[in-house]
């Protein structure tokens, strides 16, 4: 039951983008089409996924033993770095057409601030707050990863199709771009705001 | 042209981080619900900005090109680490507003952004200032738009009441408002810049 | 100068040095700042406490004892046993919030704070300012869960009215004063479960007519 919980509390009531404010950057920069959306949605599902089992084991078993939590800034970036270098090779030789299908946003997703902002929330375990009943350990914090990235690829996807949509409208010339995206956005996490509660 | 002055002045106006580069819109829209939040936001960004620009351009030549980007990773983390120990024993309040996007800065796209684009190129006097511009940019924009923000959401103004809470408009201290306001400003000065 | 040439030894040292210097330049600082940060934690602590409690000179503070969940803070005065400050959480409508409530000896709220919460701003974040604003009935301060009904005053019976357009969270709020008022101890009835039973006088070792298991805690 409390996985429902959060897998709701994730995609909807707290999604990442549109309540968390995390990777904002690649929202604006890779919504512009829905396939793009998609693969970037795809890649980062992967790579949050995995970051947050490894740095959760990291912090578990060596940041909290030998007490140098203030250490966890650079070991997670640094691993998720290596990590998201990692996942291009392995890749890149066991399935070529994933890899062509995802290799190009693989790079991007290091300086991803979801990943690591993702990354330190289930370390710290204080993604637990928001939802009832859920405890930090690493099967719940695994699951809130994977459904947060669930979350990011739905608004990535929905966005993607409003912009098709509007590069085909006439916007104000002021507002073209960048205004434009984020007064949609804006809309869009209003819309969103009506899941506040349901968790 | 006066090369330093040019140098810091461009990320004031031309490059704006905010306005100019699109750059670092996480904490922009995550952290702007006060004026005073976005401001140390901004100052924040700043010290890691123009520490991490010096030490970056001190060693660029010692660090082989392969393994460029974890050297400045790790630069950049440490900094950030300093900042946040710094934060949490001194100012603890703004540390506890400020929460998770205090070690977000190191993905900040600006600050890595600048090392590889200024610092790994210039000289240590050259790259502070592009640091100090590029982070009072930052800081401006963010202290402008956490203003408007707090302004028409509560009414105040760096936690001074302007006029009564009541007539303001909340969604513009939630998640929305961010994206709505920034939208609107960032048309406006759009307009101004042509 | 030229970059230096990306043979293995150059990218090993290059990368060591710079590790090194990254660790010694935070080692140094996390023991520079190590105890200003333990004292910024106790330093909060108290005053969340002692903002809680009556504002009486002399007031010496028990150390924290664990009860139902809750932490709850004795404060003496001249040995004298006469407040308790109850830290206490709850679900509110955005998450967990933490609250530390202060109880006179007859049971009143002296004051409370919100220490943490996720409630929307400007909505169910009133909660830090709205039940202690003395206008209607929304004040809890100097009332008593026995003799007043801390539940909203939608719900049947209650005598609290709830913030404007935040129902959810006064509801937890007004949830978690009473779960507070029932790990107090003091000589009045418990305010909820309407259970009649009597909490123990302080330091006498009375026998406990409860209607849960005792525990051996409740006997001092």
């Amino acid at each position: 039951m409390v996985y429902f919980l959060i897998i709701i509390s994730a995609i909807f009531v707290n999604n990442i983008v549109f309540s968390q404010f995390l990777g904002i950057c690649p929202f604006l920069g890779v919504s512009k089409k829905i396939d793009t959306a998609a693969g970037m949605g795809a890649a980062v599902t992967f790579v949050l996924t995995l970051a947050t089992v490894v740095t959760y084991l990291l912090q578990k078993f060596v940041l909290e033993v030998f007490h140098v939590e203030f250490l966890q800034t650079i070991l997670f970036i640094l691993v998720i770095a290596a990590l998201v270098q990692m996942i291009e090779i392995v890749l890149k030789k066991i399935s070529p057409s994933l890899y062509q299908a995802l290799g190009v946003f693989l790079p991007l997703i290091t300086t991803n601030c979801c990943i690591l902002g993702v990354a330190i929330l289930v370390g710290d375990g204080t993604w637990a707050g928001k939802v009832p009943g859920a405890e930090a350990n690493l099967l719940q914090g695994m699951v809130y990863a994977f459904a947060t990235a669930i979350g990011f690829a739905v608004a990535l996807i929905l966005f993607a199709g409003i912009r098709e949509q509007l590069a085909m409208s006439r916007v104000p010339k002021t507002m073209e771009g960048t205004p434009i995206a984020l007064l949609t956005a804006g809309l869009l996490a209003m819309a969103f705001m009506g899941f506040s509660g349901v968790v | 042209m006066n090369k330093p002055l040019n140098t810091f002045t461009n990320g004031l106006l031309r490059e704006n981080p905010t306005f100019g580069l699109v750059l670092g819109m996480c904490p922009t829209l995550a952290t702007t619900t006060s004026a005073i939040n976005g401001m140390s936001m901004g100052l924040a960004t700043l010290f890691v900005l123009v520490c991490s620009n010096v030490v970056i351009s001190l060693v660029r030549n010692l660090i082989p090109d392969k393994v460029h980007i974890p050297a400045y990773i790790v630069v950049i983390a440490s900094f950030v680490t300093m900042v946040q120990l710094l934060m949490q024993a001194y100012l603890p309040g703004i540390y506890e507003t400020l929460g998770l996007f205090i070690p977000l800065i190191v993905v900040n796209c600006i600050v890595l952004g600048r090392a590889e684009a200024f610092a790994a190129k210039n000289g240590i006097g050259l790259s502070a200032l592009d640091g100090l511009g590029m982070g009072l940019g930052f800081t401006l924009s963010l202290t402008v738009l956490g203003a408007i923000r707090e302004l028409l959401g509560s009414g105040m103004c760096f936690g001074r009441a302007v006029f009564p809470e009541h007539y303001g408009m909340l969604i513009f201290v939630l998640a929305p408002g961010a994206f709505i306001a920034l939208a609107y400003l960032m048309a406006i000065v759009n307009k101004i810049r042509k | 100068m030229k970059r230096l040439e990306s043979n293995l030894l150059n990218m090993v040292l290059s990368l060591t040095m710079v590790t090194l210097g990254a660790a010694a330049l935070l080692g140094g600082l996390y023991v520079m700042t190590a105890e200003p940060i333990q004292q910024q934690k106790a330093e909060k602590q108290q005053a969340a406490i002692s903002a809680v409690l009556p504002a009486i000179e002399g007031l010496e503070i028990a150390p924290a004892e664990e009860k139902d969940g809750n932490t709850i803070y004795k404060a003496y005065k001249d040995g004298e046993w006469v407040a308790t400050a109850v830290q206490t959480e709850e679900t509110g409508f955005g998450g967990k919030f933490r609250l530390m409530v202060g109880f006179d000896k007859e049971g009143n709220v002296v004051n409370y704070e919100v220490l943490e919460h996720q409630e929307t701003p400007g909505l169910g974040d009133h909660m830090t300012t709205w039940f202690k604003t003395d206008k209607n009935r929304q004040s809890v301060v100097g009332k008593n869960p026995v003799t007043t009904h801390f539940f909203v005053s939608k719900d049947e019976g209650g005598e609290v009215d709830a913030i404007t357009a935040a129902t959810i969270s006064s509801r937890a709020f007004l949830k978690a004063v009473r779960n507070a008022y029932n790990s107090c101890e003091s000589d009045q009835t418990q305010a909820v479960s309407g259970a009649t039973t009597l909490l123990p006088e302080e330091n006498t070792g009375e026998p406990v007519i409860t209607e849960e298991p005792q525990n051996a805690e409740d006997h001092e």
